[in-house]
């Protein structure tokens, strides 16, 4: 048997793959818009997998330590490892600001995590790309490659100076924004400590105060300085579980007993998820939606224009005598081999445009599926209003006009 | 007469669509999460860990001399302003003396009249002792009625004890003279030792209370720096271990010294453990007091073992470990971890052996699952 859809499309080839090139230009850009989507709660994903914790305990009724602050004092982490259950526990702070380099800055979240030989502790970078992790316990760095920085850098956080000493990847804040890991006594200064310009003028106004500046006790102005400059405070205790152990009974009995608000993973994930980026990546969903629904009425238009464009020729078959099935097989085909070339197309695309993209996109192997199927779908859907014109085309007309 | 042409578009079109298989192929796999994960492998080298630890701290005098007068009184003049350098014994300033002078004039004048009290009442006591004497002679001779002899000998004692007296209360008036010089003496503001002024708190006129410090003097060859190591980096601290000591005001100038003491009491709060450390060669230009520096303490050489980078290291659960690539999968080896040196090596003391191959750095986080693809360097990273 002839297949009139193959004939048809060696007939008009290039106006056919340019149809579809054109067409896959418009999946691509749908597929990407997915992407952005998967890439944005993979962030948020990505973010709870790096800190490599079971339980985040945090300040009492906070959503902490993403999405709300929270400040809790950094000696509860030696209550929390008396818990049953709890194998690990590590202070942690987070702080986005801009990170300075020699010539430019990059906004990156910075954390402070515990260094030293406490290998692979919650809070540590899982994997690095170059370089090592921090072994001292002051001024040294591990950032996220997309930073841009290189081993050696010397970055600038408030008025330290660190050296990049490692790289990793992926290791992102809810909102995409690189990490750079620094030592926790560092990271609480720098989230804790004010500026030397407000500290002068705290010391002033402390001076002042009679209550401290009281003549013959110069000792309690200085007693009070030092209180007013030393930060004890964290975002964070980050609680891995002992084997065997469930996290919401661990949870449950500190919440009772320590009277500490307790995340679990579950917990997490809805807050960072369903709160923190959740208009975002509804804005995100609705574009993608509307992109979803131009796609389909542009594949709708490009088959109809293009069974429009060889009406007379339809004519003529049914002046033969050619059974409508077949007529409308035709026209089917065409447009699901449309939509193959344009999913290829857009797949590829696609793939190569996303490392381009400043944030991270993620293309899931089961959006591509379900895409694909979108558009076959389409474009059967879009083949039926043609082929709807196609079968009450007059026979008349192949000879007519 | 068509056929060629038809032949040719098939082709064109075949070998495009034939293009594109093979392009979505390559997308499909090499890409996205189904793509290989690139790693990097490194040998496990037998190597002798020089483990060396790290702290900061601030630069201290070990001797600070507080000087100040021992009562409340005002400042009449003080010498030296901050960064002198002074001598022991040298006079840095003066207490108003207030009435102090005129009480002293006054005491040495009490001193003169008890003197002359004394001398009056020797007077009174030799013209008694000569009478009391004669009057006996007379009593011996029957001249004179007994009762005229017992109110002379009466009188002589009583010259005696008035004599005494005199003489104690000399002595009284004259230790007051004493004190009151030693109070004056005391208004002078002295250096106990060599060294160089660090504060001037009261300038001359202001008022001090008893033990305020006027001026605060410092012994420039004692500063040293107290470090602090957090604890969990800082076993093998010990006394007398070389230290290397980077003030942040001198950039790459790295100074030597040794540890002169571990603080038996180490911070509970801040979880560290202080030291104290001293400059082998004290710096020409001493640094500030309260200025950061960073020390590095070298500890002795190990004996060599198997180390590895800390990059390699891994966590599965609570296990410890590092990839190992077996048959073109990774694996996950349990290792048992030593010591560890600043510049990222570490021992491992079971698990490993030299000469084994260890993924030490990869793209993502491995699984037992993922595929991987060794490579010398990680894609986009910077060399």
């Amino acid at each position: 048997m002839i297949s009139l859809a193959g004939r048809d499309i060696l007939q008009s080839w290039g106006k056919f793959v340019f149809t579809g090139v054109g067409l896959g230009l418009l999946i691509g850009v749908t597929l990407v818009m997915a992407g952005v989507y998967r890439g944005m709660v993979d962030d948020g994903k990505a973010l709870l997998d790096n800190s490599g914790a079971d339980l985040w305990v945090v300040q009492q009724d906070t959503l902490g330590p993403y999405a709300e602050s929270s400040s809790v004092a950094d000696d509860v982490y030696r209550v929390l490892l008396a818990m049953p259950g709890v194998a690990q526990a590590a202070n942690v702070t987070y702080l986005t600001m801009q990170v300075r380099s020699a010539d430019r800055d990059v906004r990156a979240m910075v954390v402070g995590i515990v260094p030293g030989e406490s290998w692979g502790a919650p809070g540590w970078p899982p994997y690095l790309v170059a370089g090592r992790q921090i072994t001292r316990g002051h001024y040294e760095a591990v950032a996220d490659v997309s930073t841009g920085f290189s081993l050696g850098d010397v970055l600038t956080i408030r008025r330290s100076h660190y050296t990049v000493v490692g790289l990793t990847r992926r290791m992102v804040s809810s909102s995409g924004d690189p990490m750079v890991f620094i030592p926790l006594k560092d990271a609480q200064e720098a989230q804790f400590l004010k500026d030397n310009d407000a500290i002068w003028q705290n010391r002033r106004r402390t001076e002042g105060n009679p209550a401290f500046n009281r003549p013959g006790a110069s000792e309690v102005l200085d007693a009070v300085n030092a209180s007013q400059a030393s930060s004890t405070s964290v975002n964070a205790v980050l609680v891995r579980l002992a084997p065997g152990a469930v996290a919401q009974d661990v949870a449950d009995s500190i919440r009772r007993w320590k009277r500490l608000t307790v995340h679990t993973r579950a917990q997490m994930e809805a807050i960072l998820v369903g709160k923190l980026i959740a208009t975002s990546s509804k804005q995100i969903g609705m574009f993608l939606v509307i992109l979803a629904v131009v796609s389909a009425a542009i594949v709708a238009f490009i088959i109809y224009t293009l069974t429009m464009d060889k009406i007379r020729e339809i004519a003529v078959l049914k002046l033969i005598g050619t059974r409508n099935r077949t007529i409308a097989a035709m026209i089917m085909q065409q447009a699901l081999a449309l939509g193959v070339i344009g999913f290829a197309v857009g797949k590829i695309t696609a793939t190569f445009a996303a490392p381009f993209f400043p944030k991270y996109v993620l293309l899931m192997p089961q959006d591509s599926v379900a895409g694909f199927f979108a558009v076959l779908v389409i474009c059967a859907l879009a083949s039926v209003i043609a082929i709807r014109v196609a079968l009450k085309v007059d026979p008349a007309e192949a000879i007519g006009g | 007469m068509k056929m060629p042409v038809m032949q040719r578009r098939t082709l064109t079109l075949f070998a495009f669509m034939a293009m594109l298989l093979a392009l979505l192929g390559y997308v499909a796999v090499r890409s996205g999460p189904l793509a290989p994960v690139a790693v990097t492998e490194i040998e496990v080298e037998s190597q002798a860990l020089r483990p060396a630890l790290f702290g900061i701290g601030t630069i201290e005098a070990r001797y600070t001399y507080k000087i100040g007068p021992t009562f409340a009184g005002r400042v009449e003049r003080l010498d030296v302003q901050v960064g002198d350098r002074v001598h022991a014994g040298q006079l840095l300033g003066e207490m108003d003396p207030v009435d102090l002078d005129d009480r002293l004039r006054a005491q040495q004048a009490a001193v003169k009249r008890a003197d002359a009290v004394v001398r009056e009442a020797a007077a009174r006591q030799t013209y008694a002792t000569s009478q009391a004497r004669r009057y006996e002679l007379m009593s011996a001779a029957q001249m004179i009625s007994e009762e005229t002899v017992v109110t002379k000998r009466q009188e002589l004692a009583i010259a005696d004890a008035v004599l005494l007296a005199a003489r104690e209360d000399l002595t009284r008036t004259q230790s007051d003279l004493d004190a009151l010089r030693a109070q004056r003496g005391n208004l002078q503001l002295v250096a106990p030792a060599d060294g160089i002024v660090t504060s001037r708190d009261a300038d001359p006129g202001t008022t001090v209370v008893a033990g305020q410090a006027v001026v605060e003097l410092i012994d420039t060859p004692s500063i040293w720096v107290n470090v602090r190591f957090d604890q969990i980096s800082a076993s093998g601290l010990a006394k007398d271990l070389a230290a290397s000591i980077q003030l942040r005001s001198r950039v790459g100038e790295a100074f030597a010294g040794r540890v002169l003491r571990v603080e038996p009491k180490a911070d509970a709060v801040t979880e560290e453990t202080l030291a104290k450390v001293i400059f082998d060669q004290v710096p020409a230009q001493p640094p500030p007091l309260g200025e950061l520096a960073e020390v590095t303490i070298d500890l002795p050489a190990l004996p060599a073992m198997p180390v590895i980078p800390n990059a390699a290291i891994q966590r599965q659960g609570n296990k410890i470990g590092v990839w190992q690539i077996v048959d073109g999968a990774p694996r996950f080896v349990d290792i048992k971890l030593g010591r560890a040196d600043l510049d990222g090596h570490v021992q491992v003391l079971e698990g490993l052996t030299p000469g084994d191959r260890i993924v030490q750095y990869s793209e993502k986080t491995l699984h037992s699952s993922s595929r991987i693809r060794v490579v010398g360097h990680i894609p986009g990273v910077p060399e």
